[in-house]
C-alpha cells in the first residue's frame, strides 16, 4: 500500500469516527424539540452528550486537516468548489457549538428556546450538508484541467447527493434515539425507545437506497467496478436491518452497535466506490482528482504517518476511557440545576 | 466598484480573513491565559482544601467555559477559510504548512476537547487528583495548539526546511524538524503565550477589582487579584524583553517590516526610533512634517546594537524587485507603523498597571486603592488591543506577500469564487459576529459581576454544576 492510499484510508477513518461519534450528538439535539418536553428532560439529554460532543467535533477538524496535509489540492477545491454550501455549515456548526455552553446561561425565556433550536437545527442540516458534500464528491462535480473547481454551488446538488444527506440524517436521528435509551431514564428514555422503533424501518430503507445508489453512481460515474465496495454495502444492509429488530425486540445495547455499524459501513461504501479518485469531474472525467495526483509528496505523508501512528492510539485510549467514565445511566435532575454553582 | 473581479475577490476575502480571524482572536488569548490561571486556582484548593479556592475556581471556570466555546466554535471558520478563500494558497503550501495544521487537530485539539469535557462534567466521578489533572491537561492542550499553529504561520513569516523544483513551484517539505525548529516560531510562540498570560492575568486582575471595589467577598477576591498580580509582573516584562528580541529575528528575515515599521525610506546606521510621526508614509512624501525620535534606539531594537545598519523601504524594495521581478513589494507602511506602536505603546502601559498593582501590594494599601481597582477594571481592555495590533503588524506588513518571498497574496485567492460569494460569507459572518459579540460580553459581564457560588458539596471541583439547560 502507498503513503497516498494509507491517507486515503485515514481520511475515510476520520469522516467515519465523525459521523459515528457526532452523528448521536446530531440526533439527540434533533430530538430536543421532539422528546424533550420539559426542561429537565431536556437537561437530562443534553447530558448525555454534554461531556462528549466537544471531543466528538474534533474528528471533524481532524479530517480537514488530514485532507488538507495528506492532499492539499483534494481540500483546496472541494472546499472552494462547496463555499456556498459550508458557509451555511459554518453557521450551524458555530450557533450548535455555542448553544451547548450559553443555553443555560441566562433565565430569559426567549434565550432557552432559540439555542435549543440552534442545537437541534445544527443537529439536522450539519449531517445532511456535509452528507450532500461527501457524496457530490463521487457522482461528480465540474473540475477544469488545473484540477480547480469551475462549476456553480448547485452542481452539489443532484438526486443521489440529497438522497445521501437525507440517509445520513435518518440514521443520525435513529442513532441519537437508541443513544438516549440506553443514557436516560423515566419519560425521556421510554419516549426515545418508542421513537427509535418507529423510525428505525424508514431510516434503514434511506440507509438502504443510498449504499445501492452509491454502488449504481460509481458505477456510472466513476468507473469503479461492483468489488470491493459491495462488501461494505452489503454489511451495511445488513446493519440497518438489524437496527430495526433490535429496537423491535428492546436490544438497546445491540441496536446502537447495529446503527453506529450502519452509519460507519454505509460512509465506508461511499469511500470504497470513490477510489482511487478522490473527486470525480463531471465535466471531464480525466480532470479527477486522484489519490496520487492530489497528494503530498513523499516525505510529508511519511512524516505524518509517523504523527498519526504514535497519536492516534493515545486519542482513542483517552477517548474511551471517557465514555468509560459517563457510563452510569442518567436519572432525571431531583432539583433545578443552580446557575454557575 | 470598478475594480477587476479578481481583484474584488482578493479584497474581499482579505477583510473576511483579518476580521473573522481578529474575532477569533478576542477568545483564543483568553482561553490560552486563563486556562492555566484557574488550573492554579484548582491547585491551590487541592493542596490547601480552602473552599476560598474551590469558590474562585468554579467562578472563573465559568467565565472560561463561555469563552471557550466561543473560540472553538469559531475557529472552525478559520481552518475552513484556507481551502474556501485561499485554494491556491492551500494547494500551493499544503506540503509544509498541513502538517503543522493537522498535527493541531491529533495532538492539541483532541486532548483540551476531551479533557474539557471530563474536567466540566466529571467532578462528581473523578477523584480530585485526576481531576486536577483534567484540568491541567486542557491547559497542554490550548498551548500546543497555538504552538502548532504558530509554526504553521511562522512558516508563511520565514519558510523553511522546503525545497522547490523551480522557482515558482510548489514547496516541498524536505524537514520537518527544521520547520518546528524555526527560530521565527519559537520567538512567535513566546510572545504569543506571554501575550495570552498578560491577557488571562489582566482579566482576572480587573474582575477581582470590581469585587473588591465593590466589597463583594473582597478578601476571597484578594487572592484571585494576588494569583493575577504574580503571573502579570513578569509576563508584561518578560513580554517586553522577548518582544524586542523578536524584532532582531523579523529584521534578520523580513528588513521590510522592520523598515515599514518605522517608516524608514532609506538605508541608515544609527538609526533614531520615531516614538510619534505626523506625515512619512509614502515614497512622495518620506519625510515626517513633524515627529519625536530617540536617537540609535532603532538599530538598538533591530540589531542589538545603537550603531547598527538598518534597511530603508527604497533599499529593500529595490533588492526585492531584483529577485522577485518588477513591481512594488511595500505594505502599507501607515498601518505597519502603527500598528506596531499601539503594540508596543498598551503593552508598556500593560507593564505600568501591573508594577503599580505590585507596588500598592507591597505597601500594603492594594485593597483600599480604588483607583487603581478602577483603573484595573479598565485594563482588562488594554492586553486584548495590545494583541490585535500585534498580529495587524505581522500579518499586514508582510504584504505582499502571504508565504514571505514564495507567493503572493493576491495570487493566493480561489479562482472559483465569485465577489458575490465572498459578499454573502462576509455579511453572514459579520453579522454572526456582531451579535455573538455582544453577547458574549454581556454574559461574561453578567458572570461576572456574580457571587461566588457556595461550596455545598465539598470534594468536587468543576466550573458549572453538571446539569445544563435549555
Amino acid at each position: 500500500m502507498s503513503l497516498p492510499d494509507l491517507w486515503f484510508g485515514l481520511v475515510a477513518f476520520f469522516w467515519i469516527g465523525y459521523f459515528v461519534l457526532e452523528g448521536f450528538d446530531f440526533g439527540v439535539g434533533m430530538l430536543l424539540p421532539l422528546i424533550g418536553r420539559s426542561e429537565d428532560d431536556r437537561s437530562q439529554m443534553l447530558e448525555t452528550i454534554g461531556p462528549v460532543w466537544d471531543a466528538n467535533e474534533v474528528w471533524l477538524i481532524v479530517a480537514g486537516g488530514a485532507t488538507f496535509a495528506a492532499f492539499p489540492v483534494w481540500y483546496a477545491t472541494l472546499f472552494s468548489g462547496a463555499y456556498v454550501w459550508l458557509v451555511l455549515a459554518l453557521l450551524a456548526l458555530i450557533l450548535r457549538a455555542i448553544s451547548f455552553e450559553w443555553g443555560g446561561k441566562s433565565d430569559h425565556r426567549h434565550w432557552g428556546r432559540f439555542w435549543m433550536w440552534a442545537n437541534a437545527a445544527g443537529g439536522l442540516l450539519i449531517p445532511l450538508l456535509f452528507g450532500v458534500a461527501l457524496s457530490a464528491l463521487l457522482k461528480g462535480v465540474p473540475i477544469n484541467d488545473q484540477q480547480d473547481f469551475s462549476g456553480s454551488p448547485m452542481d452539489f446538488l443532484s438526486w443521489y447527493s440529497l438522497l445521501a444527506g437525507v440517509a445520513v440524517v435518518g440514521i443520525c436521528l435513529v442513532h441519537g434515539a437508541v443513544f438516549l435509551s440506553i443514557r436516560t431514564s423515566g419519560e425521556v428514555r421510554e419516549r426515545a425507545t418508542v421513537l427509535a422503533r418507529r423510525v428505525a424501518p424508514v431510516s434503514a430503507l434511506l440507509a438502504i437506497a443510498f449504499v445501492v445508489a452509491t454502488l449504481a453512481v460509481a458505477h456510472d460515474t466513476n468507473q469503479a467496478s461492483l468489488f470491493p465496495a459491495v462488501v461494505p454495502a452489503a454489511l451495511a444492509v445488513i446493519a440497518a436491518v438489524d437496527v430495526v429488530v433490535f429496537t423491535r425486540i428492546g436490544r438497546q445495547g445491540w441496536a446502537f452497535v447495529a446503527t453506529a455499524a450502519t452509519m460507519g459501513l454505509a460512509i465506508l461504501t461511499l469511500f470504497f466506490s470513490l477510489y482511487p479518485r478522490v473527486m470525480v469531474s463531471s465535466s471531464t472525467f480525466a480532470n479527477s482528482l486522484t489519490v496520487d495526483n492530489a497528494s503530498s509528496a513523499h516525505y510529508t505523508l511519511h512524516v505524518m504517518t509517523v504523527a498519526a501512528a504514535v497519536l492516534t492510539p493515545v486519542v482513542l485510549g483517552y477517548q474511551i476511557w471517557t465514555y468509560w467514565v459517563f457510563r452510569k445511566r442518567l436519572t432525571a435532575p431531583p432539583v433545578p440545576a443552580t446557575p454557575a454553582g | 466598484m470598478h475594480l477587476p473581479l479578481a481583484a474584488s475577490v482578493v479584497e474581499l476575502s482579505r477583510w473576511q480573513f483579518a476580521l473573522t480571524t481578529l474575532f477569533h482572536f478576542i477568545f483564543v488569548p483568553l482561553t490560552l491565559g486563563l486556562a492555566p490561571l484557574v488550573a492554579i486556582l484548582q491547585t491551590a484548593w487541592y493542596r490547601t482544601r480552602d473552599d476560598r479556592w474551590l469558590q474562585l475556581t468554579r467562578f472563573f471556570g465559568t467565565l472560561f467555559v463561555i469563552n471557550f466555546a466561543i473560540g472553538a466554535a469559531t475557529g472552525l471558520v478559520q481552518e475552513f477559510q484556507f481551502g474556501m478563500n485561499w485554494s491556491e494558497f492551500s494547494k500551493f503550501v499544503g506540503n509544509v504548512f498541513g502538517a503543522p495544521l493537522a498535527m493541531e487537530g491529533l495532538a492539541a485539539f483532541f486532548l483540551e476537547s476531551t479533557f474539557i469535557g471530563l474536567w466540566l462534567f466529571g467532578r462528581d466521578r473523578l477523584s480530585p487528583r485526576v481531576h486536577l489533572m483534567t484540568v491541567w491537561l486542557v491547559v497542554a492542550g490550548t498551548w500546543l495548539s497555538s504552538s502548532f499553529i504558530l509554526v504553521a504561520n511562522s512558516w508563511m513569516q520565514h519558510p523553511v526546511g522546503y525545497s522547490q523544483s523551480g522557482p515558482s513551484a510548489r514547496p516541498v517539505m524536505t524537514s520537518f524538524t527544521e520547520v518546528l525548529g524555526n527560530d521565527w516560531a519559537w520567538w512567535a510562540i513566546g510572545h504569543t503565550l506571554l501575550a495570552a498570560l498578560m491577557v488571562g492575568s489582566f482579566f482576572m486582575l480587573g474582575v477581582a477589582a470590581w469585587h473588591i471595589v465593590k466589597d463583594r467577598q473582597a478578601q476571597i477576591f484578594r487572592l484571585a487579584a494576588k494569583v493575577a498580580l504574580i503571573v502579570a509582573v513578569p509576563a508584561t516584562f518578560l513580554n517586553l524583553a522577548v518582544g524586542s528580541e523578536f524584532g532582531v529575528t523579523i529584521d534578520n528575515h523580513q528588513p521590510m517590516k522592520i523598515a515599514a515599521a518605522e517608516a524608514l525610506w532609506n538605508t541608515q546606521k544609527s538609526a533614531s526610533f520615531s516614538l510619534f510621526q505626523i506625515g512619512g508614509f509614502t515614497a512622495d512624501d518620506p519625510d515626517p512634517s513633524f515627529s519625536i525620535e530617540i536617537p540609535g534606539l532603532l538599530s538598538f531594537l533591530a540589531t542589538n546594537s545603537f550603531k547598527g545598519t538598518v534597511q530603508g523601504l527604497n533599499q529593500v524594495n529595490a533588492s526585492e524587485q531584483q529577485a522577485y521581478g518588477p513591481g512594488s513589494y511595500l505594505p502599507d507602511v501607515r498601518l505597519t507603523y502603527w500598528s506596531i506602536r499601539v503594540m508596543a505603546y498598551l503593552g508598556t502601559i500593560s507593564m505600568l498597571i501591573a508594577l503599580a498593582g505590585w507596588w500598592l501590594w507591597r505597601r500594603g494599601t492594594y485593597m483600599t486603592s480604588r483607583r487603581f481597582q478602577w483603573i484595573a477594571v479598565g485594563g482588562i481592555a488594554l492586553p486584548f488591543l495590545s494583541g490585535f495590533a500585534g498580529w495587524i503588524f505581522t500579518e499586514a506588513g508582510r504584504q505582499p506577500w502571504v508565504v514571505q518571498g514564495l507567493l503572493k497574496t493576491a495570487d493566493a485567492v480561489s479562482p472559483s469564487i465569485t465577489a458575490g460569494q465572498v459578499i454573502m460569507s462576509l455579511t453572514v459572518f459579520l453579522s454572526l459576529y456582531a451579535a455573538l459579540g455582544v453577547l458574549d460580553f454581556i454574559l461574561m459581564r453578567r458572570y461576572a459581576r456574580l457571587d461566588l457560588p457556595e461550596i455545598e458539596d465539598a470534594g468536587s471541583t468543576s466550573a458549572t454544576p453538571p446539569a445544563v439547560a435549555f
